[in-house]
């Protein structure tokens, strides 16, 4: 099975080169453009990187080129089945997938742009001049974090975390202690915690039947955000010593401790819903606090497990 | 401390047994967990003490119903 599989794909990469080599060409001969700018805005439609710059040229031989391509039928044969097996791949893929986790709601906490992932790294860094942390709604449903800042986003934790990794590789690296079952047990490391962290957190607001509108992604996302943290630690470690490495753990415990506090508590304390009597969650806010406290406390904890192997 | 994947797997199927195997009559009675003492509140909220024994007893007809189906369909397969 593998054999075959092997073989289509060649076949495929050496027909997607053949087919880019003809279409610049077949879009003169096929659309008829009278007008001498045309031709030039249709290729660029079908082909946005830079290389349909100096066509022209090419008309001739890619000509010739359209012509071999369907006059091969095994190659066509070949490329009909090979697709019709990536769509039927996919459509398994994306049946599975939508059975564990709904798709779209993963797609709101990718839609990030450059602007707010430099704000929301600036607040993480520096917390204590940002003034509103409520997350803004727009007809029930939450902002995407392209429009609110407050939002909490995936992408921010999952590049962080593949950064710590390979900085982690890095500082062991250093110290002449790498080797890559380490790194891999690095990485496993970090994930089971982030694992553990959700998984107290999900329990704990079970417990209390804290009724919030935090869902898993949006735990997964906090537990993650000390990732940022961890890099700028290990960061100043290996660049000023010993000494750098507990001032930046400092500055980014405190920074965290206040992030984590100021945004759960918009979320977890207030008993927002409307729908009990204005009772909300009757089990002593004191216990809420605890929950909230808890956790920022459980972040330079974490954080200095998991760098001080890396900086001695 | 150096986690694997294979651990936390290890650590939640070992946690989630202790969990089932929790007799109700010899242990969880005896400090007043029984399943008749706790669920009665049918309010907005349970309060801790019934989500907990909640917690246990689901976990008990989850792990049940898993255990009845493997062990029945697994030697079927076996065989």
């Amino acid at each position: 099975m593998p054999n075959e599989v092997v073989e289509l794909s060649w076949i495929l990469v050496e027909l997607n080169t053949k087919a880019r080599a003809a279409p610049p060409a077949g879009d003169s001969v096929l659309f008829e453009d009278t007008s001498s700018a045309a031709p030039a805005m249709n290729s660029q439609g079908y082909y946005t990187s830079g290389y349909n710059m100096g066509e022209p040229s090419n008309d001739m031989q890619g000509g010739g080129g359209m012509n071999n391509l369907f006059a091969d039928p095994m190659a066509n044969a070949a490329m009909m089945y090979g697709s019709s097996l990536a769509n039927q791949g996919k459509d398994m893929v994306n049946k599975e997938i939508s059975r564990f986790m709904s798709v779209n709601k993963l797609k709101y906490f990718f839609a990030v742009d450059t602007r707010y992932v430099l704000k929301k790294l600036m607040i993480l860094m520096f917390p204590y001049t940002h003034q509103d942390w409520e997350v803004r709604y727009h007809r029930d449903t939450p902002l995407t974090p392209r429009q609110d800042v407050n939002a909490s986003d995936l992408y921010i934790p999952t590049m962080a975390f593949i950064t710590y990794i390979l900085l982690a590789g890095m500082a062991l690296g250093i110290q002449k202690r790498f080797s890559p079952e380490v790194l891999g047990l690095c990485a496993s490391t970090a994930l089971v915690w982030v694992i553990i962290e959700v998984l107290v957190m999900l329990l704990s607001l079970y417990l209390l039947t804290v009724h919030t509108d935090l869902s898993t992604f949006d735990l997964i996302a906090y537990s993650g955000y000390k990732y940022v943290g961890m890099i700028f630690t290990v960061l100043c470690g290996l660049l000023f010593g010993s000494d750098g490495y507990f001032v930046a753990l400092a500055w980014s415990s405190f920074a965290l401790m206040f992030f984590i506090v100021r945004s759960l508590k918009m979320k977890i304390l207030p008993s927002l819903s409307s729908d009990s009597m204005g009772m909300g969650s009757n089990a002593k806010p004191q216990l809420r606090l605890y929950i909230t406290v808890a956790s920022a406390l459980f972040q330079p904890i974490i954080i200095y497990w998991l760098t001080s192997h890396l900086v001695r | 401390m150096a986690f694997t994947l294979y651990s936390l797997i290890q650590t939640a199927i070992l946690c989630t047994n202790a969990i089932a195997v929790l007799h109700e009559e010899r242990f969880l009675s005896k400090i007043g967990w029984g399943v008749d003492q706790g669920v009665g509140g049918f309010g907005d909220d349970p309060g801790i003490k019934a989500q907990i024994l909640n917690l246990i007893r689901s976990v008990r007809t989850v792990m049940r119903v898993f255990h009845t189906l493997l062990l029945h369909f697994g030697l079927a397969f076996i065989k």
